[in-house]
């Protein structure tokens, strides 16, 4: 029996563990200094908004981890000693393991703006951040958000459903166009304008300005306007929550570098999630992806290495979704957000109501790449299947109803996009 | 603007409290219940069809305006802002000032009627005779209590029936169900029985008969004053009793085997329709522990087991009375029950056992071997079947269930224990059609692969506390008796993770707990090592 010592309770170190005691009998030790128990980061916005309380974000009852002998330490590692297998808390006292498997998750971006310490500056991913925003929102008629992406979209809503003005600082020339195709971007930056912010595209952070008490009382944009405000959310991404590994021997680049395996340099020590930088990436995925299902399955493949099965970490295709506000987003495949080479795009729109897709294919052999829908419910097994089968776009739209996913009685618009896509075949 | 000052708990200050028209919608609601009030206090209204009407018309519109200002003029979408925050959607003081007078209300309803004026004597008097003439009307007949709760209750159903679809006027499922329950409980529960009233006339007396209000949830349909009503108005009464036992041994089989115990409990059934609209806004209410669907399983199938031992006793009593009314004999109707409960049993044992968890085995076998056992009993010592007088039986069931169950916890307690209390932990009709939805139906909730990110608003909005999350991160089918199909988990899902649907039943229950995303090889492996 081994110790395994598994550092970040969130989804990646929380699958590991659960997976490693259903098919071990390891002594399993899960680390956080963030929360007790395991709880569903992606749902924090949900508890600001008064959905739901903060004991619905936990998937698990609290007897469950001693049922399942999973052991739960509470504690801040400061430093790893790597030679002798031992950590050390911010406490002082020490824990030695087996196997480590580091799962410390990501932290907001800060990219040395001036004024990004005050009071009233703050980004939006640990329970401390939420608990901070709470602090926050008494002194706050008026905030600002830097970066358009899915955390900015998430905060904007957040704040407006306690009535504060928002203004939001898109730095592309529509929400999330770094992502999403023009056509689609527009959509959701007209969206979130019709929910009462204040969106500015093509709009950047300059520095931060503080009162007389340090809190923050207004920002700068790099066109030199002032806009007053309360609060300032830094929403411009995530980096891996390493610096704790900064001098250790532990290679690291922009995440701890982890081959295949999610094996680091270092005998017996992992990492996933978040934290962790694959040094050749996989497909055409980013070497670090800050996403939920990743990250779980990530666990899964630990706990299968971690118990004698050694396996490899396949993603799988590329998936994922979103919501705008009231705007549901799925993606499956790759939908770049300009066509690259050999690539075309076929949007279709709704007329009146917030639902659109696009479909990207090869140009020249009509196989098809990926898809971006709005509004309109996918099933993910469908087009894995088609994505895995190398299916081509005639295949797709003839049979897009097969992967709908709306609650019954929805309408459909297959018909309406088949005959779109023929239109505009001709047209072209 | 000012705030409050909160503390760290993760709480926050509720969005704006109602607005000027939700404000004037109140007073108009409730100025049309303080008529309602001043009647109950015995204050005579001279006109009463047009004083009843300002009230109940004051407040419908109380109601519909309300919810218009409430949700018109906003994006369709989810609407949950603020539900943990208000006092009135989160166990606050309102909620407590509501369910204490909701539990007052329903007190005197069954048991105290006289104190709202039904007189079994002379005229009725307060609050039951302001409704006097609106019942001659439908019926011929003056109002008793039930005709007061029936009209209230109906215009609820109907009034936050509307509220209920502006809030979810973006789904299609939510707006059809809506209309499906104000449409049943309008015309069936409502009209039609008090128009079949109104045939009633010499040697011909239909009983009150709500025709979707099938036993065991209308557990007083197979009483011996009902029955000999039904016998003794000749063919359209034998119609009657026929659908009455047909409704539960052969049609609700079949819909629930097609869609689910969802076509009864979300589209059609009173209690549900009640929950589903006027109880809304407590749905996040219930207690989604582990402890809590245990509770829930051994209390609903007690409940299923008490109904079937009370009425086969009521029906035994009578069938001896008479021998050339009936044609069923007591022996006759005694083993008769006793072959079907041991075939039912056995035809789940052989084909479904593996799906049993243990308890739900021992339970079965326990329940069968005492209510054999007590047959058999009664047949050796010739005391009393089931060791207690039918009437005895009939007047506990009544009282416990019937009363104390199904409307006072059961709709008094919404704003505490959440909507559907009564169908989750009480209703004997929710339990069989659950039990036939877990084993034998094409329905399922199917979840979408890789996509849940464990947010848990489906857990957190489902009425019946079912954790939805739980299966939709293994991404596993939702099959669970207690599942009504009200789609809600599947609306306030943020990511489009979960579809309500009839389907084959193969790869229904898909138990195995499979590595998510699209990883097919690790998936496969996964799968054998656990076979």
């Amino acid at each position: 029996m081994e110790h395994i010592v598994i550092i970040g309770n969130g989804i990646s170190g929380i699958t590991a563990a659960r997976h490693i005691r259903k098919n071990s009998d390891h002594k399993i030790t899960v680390i956080s200094g963030e929360s007790d128990y395991f709880f569903s980061r992606t749902a924090l916005m949900y508890v600001y908004m008064g959905h739901m309380k903060w004991n619905h974000l936990e998937p698990y009852e609290d007897w469950f981890w001693e049922k399942n002998r999973i052991d739960l330490k509470k504690a801040w590692v400061e430093a790893i000693d790597f030679n002798k297998k031992k950590l050390r808390f911010s406490s002082g006292e020490p824990l030695e393991y087996d196997k480590l498997v580091i799962a410390t998750g990501s932290v907001y971006n800060k990219f040395g703006w001036e004024g990004e310490e005050l009071k009233g500056v703050q980004g939006l991913v640990s329970k401390q951040d939420l608990i901070e925003l709470e602090e926050n929102t008494p002194y706050t008629k008026k905030a600002v958000i830097i970066g358009g992406g899915l955390i900015g979209v998430e905060l904007a809503e957040m704040l407006r459903t306690r009535k504060i003005e928002v203004t939001f600082l898109v730095r592309e020339q529509a929400f999330w166009n770094n992502v999403l195709p023009f056509p689609e971007a527009k959509m959701i930056s007209e969206h979130i304008a019709s929910h009462g912010v204040d969106l500015r595209h093509n709009a950047e952070l300059d520095k931060i300005l503080s009162d007389d008490n340090g809190r923050v009382k207004a920002v700068l944009t790099k066109d030199g306007e002032q806009i007053d405000c309360q609060l300032v959310g830094l929403c411009a991404g995530v980096r891996p929550n390493i610096d704790f590994l900064k001098d250790s021997e532990l290679e690291t680049e922009r995440g701890i570098l982890v081959n295949e395996y999610l094996e680091t340099n270092i005998p017996d020590v992992y990492a996933m999630g978040d934290c962790a930088q694959q040094r050749n990436p996989i497909g055409l995925r980013k070497p670090v992806e800050a996403v939920w299902y990743t990250g779980r399955i990530m666990g899964e493949t630990i706990a299968q290495t971690l118990t004698g099965n050694k396996t490899a970490y396949e993603p799988g295709n590329w998936f994922n979704s979103a919501k705008f506000f009231d705007i549901e987003y799925q993606t499956y495949g790759w939908v770049w957000p300009k066509p690259k080479a050999n690539e075309q795009h076929f949007h279709w729109k709704h007329k009146t109501e917030d639902k659109a897709i696009t479909i990207s294919f090869n140009s020249e052999t009509n196989e098809f790449l990926g898809i971006n829908t709005f509004g309109i419910r996918m099933r993910q097994e469908i087009f894995d299947l088609w994505l895995n089968e190398n299916r081509k776009i005639d295949h797709i739209l003839a049979n897009l109803k097969l992967a709908n996913f709306d609650p019954e009685f929805y309408k459909s618009h297959e018909k309406e996009i088949f005959k779109s896509f023929k239109n505009n075949l001709q047209q072209v | 603007m000012s705030r409050i000052e909160h503390n760290m708990s993760l709480t926050g200050d509720a969005p704006a409290s109602i607005n000027v028209q939700q404000k004037l919608a109140t007073l108009l609601g409730m100025s049309g219940l303080f008529i309602l009030l001043l009647a109950a206090l015995n204050i005579n209204f001279p006109n009463k069809i047009l004083w009843l009407s300002i009230s109940l018309l004051s407040i419908f519109a109380g109601i519909v305006w309300f919810a218009k200002a409430a949700y018109t003029g906003k994006h369709p979408g989810i609407k949950n802002d603020g539900v943990w925050f208000k006092l009135m959607s989160s166990r606050g003081y309102l909620a407590w000032l509501a369910g204490i007078s909701l539990t007052g209300f329903y007190v005197i309803l069954y048991f105290y009627p006289e104190y709202i004026g039904l007189r079994a004597e002379g005229d009725n008097v307060g609050l039951i005779a302001l409704f006097d003439p609106f019942s001659k009307l439908l019926s011929g007949n003056p109002a008793s209590q039930w005709f007061v709760y029936g009209t209230l209750y109906t215009i609820a159903i109907a009034a936050f029936g509307i509220k209920f679809m502006w809030k979810y006027r973006h789904n299609r499922y939510e707006k059809l169900r809506t209309v499906s329950v104000i449409f049943f409980q309008t015309a069936f529960a409502f009209l039609i029985p008090e128009f079949m009233a109104r045939l009633n006339g010499k040697g011909f007396s239909l009983p009150y008969y709500d025709l979707k209000n099938i036993w065991p949830l209308n557990y007083y349909n197979f009483e011996q004053y009902r029955v000999d009503d039904f016998i003794s108005a000749g063919n359209i009464g034998l119609a009657l009793l026929l659908f009455g036992i047909a409704s539960i041994f052969i049609i609700t089989p079949i819909l629930t085997y097609k869609y689910g115990k969802r076509w009864y409990c979300s589209w059609v059934c009173g209690c549900g329709g009640l929950a589903e609209t006027a109880g809304d806004p407590y749905r996040h209410l219930s207690d989604k522990s582990l402890f809590a669907w245990k509770v829930e399983r051994w209390v609903v199938h007690s409940v299923v087991v008490f109904v079937v031992v009370m009425t086969t006793a009521v029906i035994y009593s009578y069938l001896g009375d008479d021998a050339s009314k009936y044609w069923l004999t007591r022996d006759t109707f005694l083993i008769g029950v006793g072959v079907f409960l041991t075939l039912l049993f056995a035809a789940i044992w052989y084909f479904k056992r593996e799906e049993l968890e243990k308890d739900a085995r021992y339970g079965a076998i326990g329940y069968l071997a005492i209510v054999l056992s007590l047959i058999g009993f009664h047949y050796m010592s010739g005391q009393n079947l089931f060791l207690f007088n039918a009437e005895t039986l009939r007047q506990a069931y009544g009282f416990l269930i019937g009363a104390i169950f199904s409307g006072v916890i059961g709709t008094g307690f919404y704003p505490i224990f959440g909507n559907r209390v009564w169908c989750r932990f009480g209703c004997p009709m929710a339990a069989i059609l659950g039990m036939q939805q877990r084993l034998f139906s094409k329905f399922r909730i199917t979840t979408n692969g890789g996509q849940c990110i464990s947010c848990g608003n489906c857990s957190t909005y489902c009425e019946m506390g079912i954790d939805v999350r739980a299966y939709a991160q293994k991404g596993q089918n939702i099959v669970r008796s207690s599942c009504v199909g009200c789609g809600i988990c599947s609306a306030v899902c943020p990511r489009g993770v979960l579809k309500l649907e009839n389907g084959s039943q193969n790869n229904r229950i898909n138990s195995d707990e499979a590595v998510m995303g699209d990883n097919i090889d690790l998936l496969d492996l996964i799968n054998q090592k656990s076979k």
